[in-house]
């Protein structure tokens, strides 16, 4: 009868069954074990017995706990830097070896001075060749100052004598870069607790690489262990991993991840957002599309009105628009590709980010029509091609495009419509 | 003696593995659902991925059934055996029989290409062997003062251009000078990339097939530089690096952590690309040839 009526309580059965499908996908995703058990029976203990929503199946409705749970362990909104009383605050980086330590460090003085900080470079790592020539040569290229000493004096020496430097200058932000080490080198690791005692920075942050695995909890746990690690800059995130990384760094060490280096480029930098991770890991295959139909069932009335309108042969150009958009909201084209069943190992063969920069030309075509040119296009002449064209700051054939190709789509669907209604008559499945 | 330096290089990492499987195999316990559900788990922690230790599973309790095992303590062996299995596949020595052997080093950010192509040097200059490291990489600031110093310290020649000239061209003039100075080998130090930006491995496809018209056959081989602490990710990196450059090999690189790099069992499985060294320590002795008995016999104690 329950079954019937659908609905009811969340069962333990229901959940399990859910968390099992959550489980698989947070492993492949790279988060450490204990830290996916721990979660899916925090998520478990909340979950049996919790009405379900009307929308929503039982396995969907956990998997939008599991979203939202997920999002909450991140820390739920962007974090920020802390800066303490004095004058000039002091930023420490450590990692491990191949993080993106130098790298991240000249990118956040480039963010801090955007902000209109007055950053200053300190380069620690006297212990890789070329390191300090690597940070100076970074620090030239956005204009920034690079105290350095050499690679002679102990790392800890240079940073004192940066942190002075800066004072004296009156820089406000001291930014500390030191030599990659593995958690497990004792002497390493002391130096860096030497450091911290006499510079007694404000933030210390440990660079993560995105793509770490199952270590990612064993490595931060021990940075945190010895450092008390105050915040993340989760690195390589311009990569195809799931970053899982992030979830077991996070749980060790109770720290927010901060900043996210998205590429090469020196402004290749972000704030980092909690949620936009969350879609990631879950990412790509059933998990995802399960939430975004949990969260989309609201647009379902939406969508039944453009069936409709289909049908009639009613599509215009603001349903082209609305539906450009709605793609583009579910996140870059790469990684909706990795969706479709069997396109997973399509990505990167393809270069996506052409359609992606076309997508947005036709998207400020449409912009720049009139109402009435959107609801009935064939009243766009000559004329008002070339309006449009110089409204959106494209080219009179870059219009005629999108309009060709609008009308493919309007043809394309008017077929569908057809054979639709051939089949509820139950006639023949018609040639195509 | 190697697998001494082996096993200390890689003792966290066995130590951690062997307690875990101990506690999990120990005291007699009945080879039962839960005991291979346990297994499972710690293959899963040491990277070898979900699907993989979720195969290598299945096999172990097909032959626990085969073999009538009942005693927890004789799996340990059937482990072992397994796992050494999906390794051995096409593993092989490093090619140097050509002279010069022109070596291209690839890999992403950060993994330690240039660190290797030094410990590489210093292998060939160990055997008192001609080198010639080519400054592939004038993408990264300082790069090429990197492997200077390193070429400087293992005693190689050093081919490089200016900071962002084209890379081919310094792949085409370290094997053109490798021809002319008779070297034994020519290293080529690529910049690292990430696999998912097509343009940059366009470019390295290019780098690739410059090197063979600099001397047909080159590269002989391909190596992708891989960081043992990667997850699943590295098999995308090697599917991808595979795809634009033919690789012939692995070097599993900062195994000397607490990583367990058990991502290299899925893909020396799955693309068939064998590890051929693996770098166990900061210092130039710690390359080492890779042997699957060894890894294997590491890892599980």
């Amino acid at each position: 009868m329950r079954r019937l009526r659908g609905r009811g309580k969340l069962t333990e059965a229901d959940v399990n069954a859910a968390l099992r499908e959550v489980r698989m996908a947070l492993l492949e995703a790279d988060v450490s074990l204990p830290v996916v058990k721990e979660f899916t029976n925090r998520v478990k203990e909340r979950a049996v017995g919790i009405e379900v929503l009307k929308s929503l199946s039982p396995a969907q409705h956990v998997i939008k706990m599991v979203k939202e749970e997920l999002i909450n362990m991140l820390g739920g909104e962007p974090a920020h830097l802390q800066r303490g009383g004095g004058d000039t605050s002091v930023l420490l980086i450590v990692g491990l070896q191949g993080s993106g330590k130098t790298t991240s460090a000249a990118k956040l003085a480039l963010h801090l001075r955007k902000k209109g900080q007055t950053p200053l470079l300190v380069a620690c790592d006297t212990r890789r060749p070329a390191a300090i020539k690597q940070l100076q040569v970074l620090g030239k290229s956005i204009n920034i100052p690079v105290f350095t000493q050499g690679d002679r004096p102990s790392p800890v020496d240079v940073a004192q004598a940066g942190v002075g430097h800066a004072r004296h200058q009156g820089q406000d932000t001291v930014i500390i870069d030191t030599a990659g080490r593995l958690q497990i080198d004792d002497d390493l690791m002391q130096e860096l607790e030497e450091m911290k005692s006499m510079v007694k920075p404000d933030e210390i942050l440990l660079v993560a690489d995105a793509m770490t695995g199952q270590e990612a909890v064993n490595i931060a746990g021990e940075f945190h262990r010895r450092l008390g690690i105050s915040g993340v800059i989760l690195t390589k995130l311009d990569s195809d991993a799931r970053g899982g990384a992030a979830l077991s760094v996070r749980s060790a060490t109770g720290a927010p991840v901060k900043f996210a280096g998205v590429g090469e480029k020196m402004d290749a930098f972000e704030i980092f957002h909690p949620d936009r991770l969350v879609s990631r890991i879950l990412g790509m295959g059933d998990v995802l599309t399960l939430i975004e139909k949990a969260e989309q069932s609201f647009a379902e009335e939406e969508a039944k009105d453009l069936e409709r309108r289909l049908r009639k042969q009613e599509f215009t150009l603001d349903d082209f628009l609305s539906q450009m958009k709605q793609i583009r909201k579910m996140g870059p084209l790469e990684n909706l590709m990795g969706m479709l069943p069997g396109m997973d190992r399509m990505k990167g063969q393809v270069d996506l980010s052409q359609s992606e920069d076309e997508m947005k030309r036709a998207e400020a075509i449409i912009n720049s029509m009139t109402v009435v040119e959107r609801r009935q296009p064939v009243v766009i002449d000559a004329s008002r091609k070339r309006r449009i064209a110089r409204g959106s700051g494209t080219r009179v054939q870059d219009v005629n495009r999108l309009l060709k190709s609008f009308e493919q789509m309007r043809h394309m669907l008017k077929n569908v419509g057809k054979l639709e209604r051939e089949l509820k008559r139950g006639g023949r499945f018609p040639q195509l | 003696m190697v697998f001494e330096r082996l096993r200390a290089g890689l003792e966290r990492t066995r130590s951690h593995m062997r307690d875990m499987l101990n506690t999990v195999l120990s005291g007699g316990r009945r080879v039962d659902d839960e005991l291979f559900d346990e297994i499972e788990e710690t293959m899963i922690q040491a990277d070898m991925g979900f699907a993989t230790a979720h195969a290598l599973v299945e096999e172990l309790r097909q032959r626990c059934r085969n073999e009538r095992i009942t005693d927890s303590e004789a799996v340990m062996p059937l482990i072992r055996d397994v796992v050494e299995d999906r390794l051995r596949q096409g593993t092989s020595d490093l090619l140097t029989d050509q002279t010069p052997a022109v070596i291209m080093i690839v890999g992403v950010n950060g993994s330690g290409k240039t660190t290797t192509c030094a410990k590489l040097a210093h292998r060939f200059r160990t055997d008192k062997k001609r080198v010639i490291l080519g400054a592939v990489d004038t993408f990264r600031a300082a790069a090429i003062d990197q492997l200077e110093v390193w070429a400087q310290r293992t005693g190689a020649d050093i081919i490089r251009h200016q900071e962002g000239s084209d890379p081919a061209a310094v792949a085409f003039d370290a094997i053109a000078a490798g021809i002319a100075r008779r070297a034994d080998a020519v290293i080529l130090d690529t910049a690292g990339r990430m696999h998912t930006r097509s343009d940059l491995m366009k470019e390295l496809g290019k780098v690739r097939r410059v090197a063979g018209k600099a001397l047909p056959g080159a590269p002989h081989e391909v190596l992708l530089v891989l960081d043992a602490t990667t997850g699943q990710n590295a098999m995308r990196q090697a599917e991808e690096f595979q795809s634009v450059t033919e690789l012939t090999g692995i070097i599993l690189t900062k195994l000397d952590g607490s990583a367990r790099g058990g991502v290299v069992v899925s893909i020396v499985d799955q693309l068939g690309i064998p590890v051929k060294m693996i770098g166990i320590g900061e210092g130039m002795d710690d390359l080492r040839p890779f042997d699957a008995a060894e890894f294997v016999e590491a890892i599980f104690g």
